[in-house]
């Protein structure tokens, strides 16, 4: 697999507040990474700069040995929340990137990713008329519909209730094995992590500096009550430092 | 069909109610105080008769509207591009934002004098009264407006290509709208409240014009009555016509939330 995205030297600082410190980080096409630390600690930072939304203070990255210069449809940035365009309809919705097209492909584009997302029968409905699985789901649909090479998931889940984050994520390798994209997920989820990446990257305290960087190796659909889930879940929890007891 | 039956009962039965026992409250209390000043419902009545009889009514409601909506108009037309850039740059609003907050608690009235001065006896003078007092509340609502947009909205704006006009026509503009449509609408209620006012000085119509001359010439009381409440009715009525603008579907997504 090529390289996709590479950080080198990444540092970043707002005024006296060091928040990254010499991120170097490589991502191969079709992979999926979850950025995991604790919260605060610069991992939205870095992925808005990946995004090209702010500069970095120093270092650069690349993708597809290009250095990112500012925002592009080809990567797409899914928020944490509410995302979604309020005054827009689901089709007006997954159709804001689509201006480029004629409307017969339109048309074609927007049917298909309702269907993928499963949002048959809402495609007149505003996202205010949607649960918030729905808009989440919405939100993913939206940016799959230009058809990105990669995806930047800024902690998509969170607001989520703890049953609907659970099939948002089967939901969402469904969407990555279907669609072959690299994904960039932001996440303090450490079972989150385990249960969705190739890769789980561990980010310091602030500054932020990449800690460990773990493989999953573990087939999907995963287990979670496997040995080999819990002993990489359980290897997290100590790199952030928590005990695993409640 | 339950809930439809409550509603039409909440918003217009009620109402309808309140307004026939302060009538009658109105009328039995003109009655027992046998009060020779305040006129009674039925003579407030023949008293807008009279006038729609004389053809003032309609003419004195025409000037009014035609005022109000010239200084209105040219208020939004000046105060919702200002309102814009100042919202967007920063600089201009900081630049600009305590020349409005120094203005805006004076009272419209206050430049009476100066409007005099500078428009003579004309239409003008009542339109820049009106104008004033509507300029800074749609300056301050769309500043607001535009600076509440929240960025991730632009982002993702920015992250699906669009160019910065395309940004504009599609995701500032659409944002903005609901919160400029309730300014707008907040800014008329001030406009209509100023009109009494502004028609008091250099002309001879309207409905201000009407109240302040019917009690000059005679002490018509009646008639300034019927001024007073064909200002609420028409008030009345051009509010319920803006808040129809806030349940288009392109505001109102922001409005029930």
């Amino acid at each position: 697999m090529n390289n996709k995205v590479a950080f080198r030297a990444l540092n970043m600082h707002f005024g006296n507040v060091d928040v990254l410190r010499d991120v170097n980080l490589d991502v191969r096409e079709g992979e999926f990474v979850c950025i995991l630390g604790p919260s605060g600690c610069g991992k939205s930072t870095l992925l808005n700069i990946v995004a090209g939304f702010i500069t970095p203070s120093a270092g650069d990255v690349s993708i597809d040995g290009v250095p990112v210069a500012g925002p592009d449809s080809r990567r797409i940035f899914v928020f944490q929340e509410r995302g979604t365009f309020p005054w827009l309809t689901v089709e007006q919705n997954i159709g804001f990137g689509l201006f480029r097209l004629s409307d017969a492909e339109k048309r074609e584009r927007i049917a298909h990713y309702v269907q993928l997302v499963g949002l048959q029968g809402f495609e007149k409905s505003y996202p205010r008329e949607l649960s918030g699985g729905m808009k989440q789901r919405l939100e993913v649909a939206r940016a799959l519909a230009v058809n990105p090479d990669v995806l930047y998931l800024d902690e998509p889940f969170g607001a989520l209730d703890s049953i609907t984050r659970l099939q948002m994520r089967r939901e969402l390798l469904r969407i990555w094995q279907a669609e072959k994209k690299t994904i960039l997920f932001v996440t303090h989820d450490i079972e989150e992590s385990v249960q969705l990446a190739d890769r789980v990257v561990v980010m310091s305290q602030r500054p932020a500096h990449i800690r460990r960087d773990i493989v999953i190796d573990i087939p999907h659909p995963r287990d979670i009550s496997a040995p080999r889930y819990i002993q990489l879940r359980d290897q997290l929890f100590a790199e952030i430092g928590l005990a695993h007891q409640v | 069909m339950k809930a439809e039956g409550g509603r039409l009962k909440a918003e217009v039965v009620l109402p309808v109610c309140t307004g026939v026992g302060l009538l009658l409250v109105w009328h039995f209390a003109v009655l027992f105080s046998g009060t020779k000043i305040f006129p009674s419902p039925t003579a407030v009545g023949q008293a807008v008769v009279s006038l729609a009889e004389k053809s003032l009514l309609w003419s004195y409601i025409r000037d009014s509207l035609m005022r109000v909506a010239a200084g209105y108009l040219a208020a939004v037309l000046i105060g919702v591009p200002l309102g814009m850039v100042a919202g967007w740059y920063s600089t201009l609003d900081r630049a600009l934002n305590p020349l409005v907050q120094l203005l805006r608690p004076i009272s419209p009235l206050a430049w009476m004098p100066l409007a005099v001065i500078w428009f003579g006896v004309s239409n003008m003078a009542p339109m820049f009264l009106i104008f004033l007092a509507t300029l800074f509340p749609v300056i301050v609502a769309t500043t607001n407006a535009v600076r509440n947009v929240p960025p991730m909205f632009l982002q993702a704006g920015r992250n699906f290509g669009l160019t910065a006009p395309q940004l504009i026509r599609r995701v500032i503009f659409p944002a903005v709208l609901p919160r400029i449509v309730v300014g707008l609408r907040i800014a008329f209620g001030v406009a209509w409240i100023v009109l009494v006012a502004s028609e008091m000085i250099a002309v001879d119509s309207g409905l201000g014009y009407l109240i302040i001359d019917a009690r000059n010439a005679g002490k018509r009381y009646d008639l300034v009555v019927a001024g007073m409440l064909l200002i609420g009715v028409i008030g009345l009525v051009l509010d319920l016509a803006f808040r129809r603008i806030e349940r288009f579907r392109s505001v109102a997504w922001a409005i029930e939330n």
